[in-house]
């Protein structure tokens, strides 16, 4: 891509010690990297390291060979530039909802004032549209304003990268779409990276800019990565409508029912880990820069 | 309906204690009925040295009536101090109280930390499990000849005493309060580069607070059962030593005065923990 590696995965892998000592490997040698404002979607079945893609990059787990890179710096560790939105939404029960989006704001600026913080806290809470619950407990509130207690605390912090895991699997249908909605509004608007974990491919069609396919673990590797041909201005209401979005959805539920089993008996003649396959499938046939022919 | 239940077992409750007292005063009247005198064939002068209750056939056990009208003296007049040995209960009780605290503030002192400690290290945690084992089954009076030889003062033997029986489950409760902390409440602190200070009191304190008090909770009931006991065997003052010296002085009503003061009592310290337990339990 000729876009500038805002963050770049760098050949990572990830090992883990199994019974009898010998050791899986979870994924191996994955490489991506992703542009300033974009937002990406990770899809695989469970077991394929998904999340502990997500972990690295958040600096709660480390690769075992690899680098992650984010705006020029190499991951260390956890830290503020990198802000985790938890699939269990993981509020602190014994605070607020503004004392978690505080606890996160005064982490941020340390040498803030309690009003400062106050403040700052407020305005992402009402971002959310959680204004008037600020000083509900998370047991007071339902699963659908706990997640948008999350997503303010991550905002909060105004981080470079925002890490997603599944955020919206635990949440009802109609719930989840008004988050999806949220999200993607404040994403664009504040021109927010993301990195987003999901299972659901109609999800992953409406936010992601691009959607990094991964086989079947052990041993997952990238697949491929699909670039979104819906446009970036995409409404719910008539996203079905557009005339890439079947080609699409069929070509990710193609790869998750068939291929991202076989993927690896059968991969593409001249299939580098470094630079995996990518596809735009649309509506018309059109070959991928890599002559892949499944891209319609 | 929850007032009406409450009313039903308050009723209950009146009912129980109406009758017990109604057995306990048929029953210790119903012996002083037979004689009245010395009894014939006996000589006047054992008869005297023996007390007018052994002899007569009327029970020791006082009547709830002669318990009642003692502990309107006692509690009329709790602090009197008329030497070692008639001292009023309020005292008697604020010197056993004195003891369980400093004991107890102790034990909080060392069994929270170190409860912290074995709680966040898997190898502090393995380290001195075998210690903690071989330790907290071993009954606190056990200390007491061991105590009283090494630190020669018999008060603040049974401060050691009362410390030795309130560390384990405080030390125990902890560290399984502070290991269990869920793992994402740490990963949010972790993402919000908190500091391991702050983490420890801002995450791992308030998550843990709940299982800790259950701790101290248990550790206040086993320091007041402890100190009744260790009061017996150091004598001096206390409530403990105070129901030992009433048993050598044979007045069974200040025996059951001060075993009815001591339960209170130790309602009293538990309802304290639970209320300060219910403050810090949050809802998930």
């Amino acid at each position: 891509m000729s876009e500038p590696r805002y963050v770049s995965i760098e050949g990572i892998s990830r090992r883990f010690q199994a019974a009898g000592g010998r050791t899986t490997t979870v994924f191996d040698d994955l490489w991506f990297s992703m542009s300033k404002g974009e937002f990406a979607c990770i899809i695989g079945h469970s077991g394929c390291g998904k999340t502990t893609v997500l972990n690295i990059l958040s600096g709660l787990d480390r690769p075992d060979d690899g680098a992650v890179v984010v705006d020029g710096t190499a991951i260390e560790g956890p830290a503020l530039d990198r802000a985790v939105i938890f699939q269990s939404h993981a509020l602190l029960p014994w605070l607020t909802v503004l004392g978690n989006v505080a606890y996160a704001v005064s982490s941020r600026h340390k040498r803030w004032s309690r009003a400062q913080v106050r403040d700052h806290a407020m305005r992402f809470i009402e971002v959310v549209g959680l204004k008037g619950s600020e000083n509900k407990r998370p047991s007071e509130l339902s699963g659908g304003m706990k997640q948008r207690v999350g997503i303010a605390r991550a905002l909060s912090i105004e981080p470079k990268m925002l890490l997603m895991d599944e955020p919206f699997s635990a949440l009802d249908a109609l719930t989840r779409g008004t988050l999806q909605d949220e999200v993607r509004r404040i994403c664009l608007e504040t021109g927010q990276t993301v990195f987003m974990i999901t299972h659901d491919v109609d999800e992953a069609i409406y936010l992601a800019d691009r959607i990094v396919l991964m086989t079947n673990g052990p041993n997952a590797t990238i697949a491929e990565i699909v670039q979104n041909p819906l446009p970036r201005e995409r409404r719910r209401l008539d996203i079905h409508k557009q005339a890439d979005f079947y080609a699409v959805r069929n070509h990710l539920i193609d790869f998750l029912v068939e291929r991202s089993k076989t993927f690896k008996d059968q991969r593409p003649a001249g299939y580098d880990h470094r630079h995996p396959p990518v596809v735009r499938p649309t509506a018309a046939p059109q070959p991928s820069p890599d002559g892949d022919k499944r891209a319609a | 309906m929850t007032s009406s239940l409450t009313l039903r077992a308050a009723l209950v409750s009146v009912l129980l204690l109406a009758v017990f007292l109604l057995i306990w005063q048929g029953a210790t009247a119903g012996f002083g009925a037979g004689g009245t005198g010395v009894p014939s064939g006996m000589d006047p002068e054992y008869a005297k040295l023996m007390g007018l209750t052994a002899t007569t056939g009327k029970s020791a056990l006082p009547s709830p009536v002669e318990v009642g009208a003692g502990l309107w003296n006692v509690l009329t007049d709790p602090f009197y101090d008329k030497g070692p040995n008639d001292k009023g209960v309020g005292l008697q009780l604020a010197y056993s109280l004195g003891r369980v605290l400093i004991g107890y503030g102790i034990a909080v002192l060392v069994a929270i930390p170190l409860g912290f400690l074995i709680g966040m290290s898997a190898l502090m945690s393995k380290a001195l499990d075998p210690f903690i084992q071989v330790l907290k089954p071993i009954s606190p009076l056990a200390w007491m000849p061991l105590a009283l030889y090494t630190i020669k003062d018999s008060g603040i033997s049974a401060v050691f005493v009362i410390f030795i029986c309130s560390v384990w489950p405080m030390l125990l409760n902890t560290a399984f309060g502070v290991a269990s902390v869920r793992k994402e409440w740490l990963n949010v602190a972790r993402t919000l580069e908190v500091g391991p200070f702050k983490r420890a009191f801002t995450v791992i304190l308030p998550a843990a607070a709940p299982t800790i008090l259950t701790g101290m909770r248990i550790s206040i009931g086993i320091a007041w059962l402890v100190i009744v006991a260790a009061e017996m065997l150091v004598g001096g003052t206390g409530i403990g030593y105070f129901v030992w010296n009433e048993w050598n002085n044979l007045s069974i009503t200040n025996v059951i005065i001060a075993i009815l003061v001591i339960g209170v009592m130790g309602m009293l310290l538990d309802q304290m923990l639970a209320f300060v337990a219910r403050l810090v339990t949050f809802p998930e």
